[in-house]
């Protein structure tokens, strides 16, 4: 895709779903606990296990997207990680069971076995929601002078996301929702974020298309 | 829950009173001395001890909850009532021989079924090791080759429990977190697995307190997994003990008879049995509309307050 022809998403978009992302991330967090402790025990190393995790992976998600943001940075691909993320979120409601059980019964103390089955559950999704920021900061930043500014906005509205996820499901969704349902609802949520950008970058793109060809015709 | 602090008021117009009750609890205060505090990953534990009574007291900035106590010249003596409560219990499974124990705190529990059953197994699980090291310190619990206390999480405890085929005739429900029962041994499931390594005789107590809407949710979890189950409530507590079994309930002459046979080896710790057949009932008393406990819902501690 070539640069200079491309009209981008606007900035509006980009800080909208990025607060999306940081809200999922923290629901998906908060229902962790919920979700292991069947298995696991609702004990202080339960959230040692999802903490840990959630970092690990949003570490490696931050590396990851700032790599693939410097080649050739588009919004399809951006929207890609949010569908990729509701994606790999879809074990976590349908199968949660199937990959906790032989977690169980293979590994006897429950800090290992919590922390082998936060790897499995959420590493994934999570890893893809962490190359959200760094490549949502590659698609706002226009100038080196801006950079600064855009990363700074970025991260403090994906944060209040994650502020929000973490009020609005510890204290409200799980007294109205089963814990299948705010799920699904956190996967509805980036599948529409997702689905958001490519609409806005097909019609950005199709009227500068047109537009183009009229100059040029 | 039987005792509370309760703080004082500050208001300039009742200065006597405030003065009053200011030196009636500094008093209080000199008189209860703490005598051991333990760090713990959970709650913070706190030893007190009053005359001869001497109390397990976990820090909850609510105000502090007594949760074990002892009369240190009457050990066997059961101080709080709800402790006593619980062994209604023998009501239906009079002979129990393989005893499990949710929540250790003082201990006082396993060591009165020990005493009474010294044959009886009986495994004990307590979510926090320095409750087990207080309990061994300052309130005389012993493991002994009958008596053993797994340090572990209640609902592993029992998945793997079941797991294994091992099956109880007597398990106390006694685990209480910072609020109230860790919502994940509230629900459906759990209550479906300690349902499944219960014996064909086996008897299910469990205590809760009687506090209003959540009191609701919960009868209605219990109701769905046993069908029927007895309410056992004192107006001198607060407490709601839940006692159920897989066959139906005996009848309440069955009760008294039995009452009248355990009374006097109760005696000294305590526990007028004898008054407890009147008082179990199946009266419901909750609206059945409440949704059930699940895994998927349970946001029991978010209820509580109402």
């Amino acid at each position: 895709m070539n640069q200079a022809k491309t009209q981008d998403v606007p900035s509006t978009v980009v800080i909208a779903v990025a607060f999306v992302s940081g809200f999922c991330i923290m629901t998906i967090e908060m229902l962790g606990v919920r979700i292991m402790a069947p298995y696991f025990g609702g004990s202080q190393y339960v959230w040692g296990s999802i903490i840990t995790i959630f970092m690990l992976a949003l570490a490696l998600g931050y590396l990851l997207g700032g790599r693939l943001s410097m080649r050739n940075p588009n919004p399809v691909t951006y929207a890609m990680f949010f569908i990729a993320a509701a994606v790999f979120s879809l074990p976590i409601i349908l199968f949660a069971d199937v990959i906790m059980r032989p977690i169980f019964l293979t590994i006897d103390d429950p800090r290992y076995g919590s922390l082998f089955a936060s790897i499995a559950m959420y590493f994934v999704p999570t890893c893809i929601l962490g190359m959200i920021s760094p490549y949502s900061v590659r698609l706002l930043v226009k100038s080196h002078e801006h950079s600064g500014r855009m990363a700074g906005q970025l991260y403090f509205v994906s944060t209040i996301g994650s502020a929000a996820g973490t009020l609005g499901t510890s204290f409200y969704f799980v007294l109205y929702f089963e814990i299948n349902q705010i799920l699904w609802g956190s996967v509805a949520a980036l599948i529409g974020a997702g689905c958001i950008i490519l609409l806005f970058n097909y019609f950005l793109n199709s009227v500068a298309g047109r537009s183009q060809a009229q100059n040029y015709g | 829950m039987d005792r509370k602090v309760h703080y004082l008021p500050s208001a300039k117009s009742l200065a006597l009173l405030t003065c009053l009750l200011f030196s009636v609890s500094a008093v209080m205060q000199t008189a209860a001395e703490t005598i051991h505090r333990e760090r713990s990953i959970y709650r913070d534990i706190t030893v007190v001890q009053n005359g001869n009574r001497r109390c397990l007291v976990f820090n909850v900035h609510r105000g502090d909850r007594n949760q074990t106590c002892v009369e240190l010249n009457d050990r066997d003596r059961l101080v709080f009532s709800y402790t006593r409560m619980s062994f209604a219990g023998l009501l239906l499974q009079p002979q129990p021989k393989m005893i499990l124990i949710a929540g250790l705190g003082g201990g006082s529990i396993p060591m009165t079924l020990n005493n009474l059953f010294p044959d009886a197994e009986i495994d004990v699980v307590e979510i926090d090791q320095a409750v087990v090291n207080v309990a061994k310190e300052f309130f005389f619990f012993e493991e002994n080759d009958k008596m053993k206390v797994t340090v572990s999480d209640a609902r592993v405890f029992v998945k793997r429990a079941a797991l294994r085929g091992r099956k109880y005739d007597y398990i106390v429900l006694d685990a209480f977190g910072g609020d109230y029962i860790p919502e994940h041994l509230l629900t459906r499931e759990f209550l479906s697995e300690v349902k499944s390594i219960m014996t064909v005789d086996g008897v299910l107590v469990a205590n809760t307190f009687s506090t209003s809407r959540f009191y609701d949710h919960e009868s209605v979890t219990y109701q769905h997994v046993f069908n029927e189950f007895f309410n056992f409530k004192l107006p001198t507590s607060g407490n709601r003990i839940i006692i159920t079994q897989l066959s139906s309930l005996p009848p309440r002459g069955e009760l008294v008879t039995r009452a009248q046979n355990a009374a006097d080896r109760l005696k000294k710790y305590g526990v007028p049995l004898l008054e407890y057949p009147a008082r179990l009932s199946t009266r419901v008393d909750w609206d059945m509309s409440r949704r059930v406990l699940t895994d998927q819902y349970s946001p029991a501690n978010l209820l509580r307050d109402n």
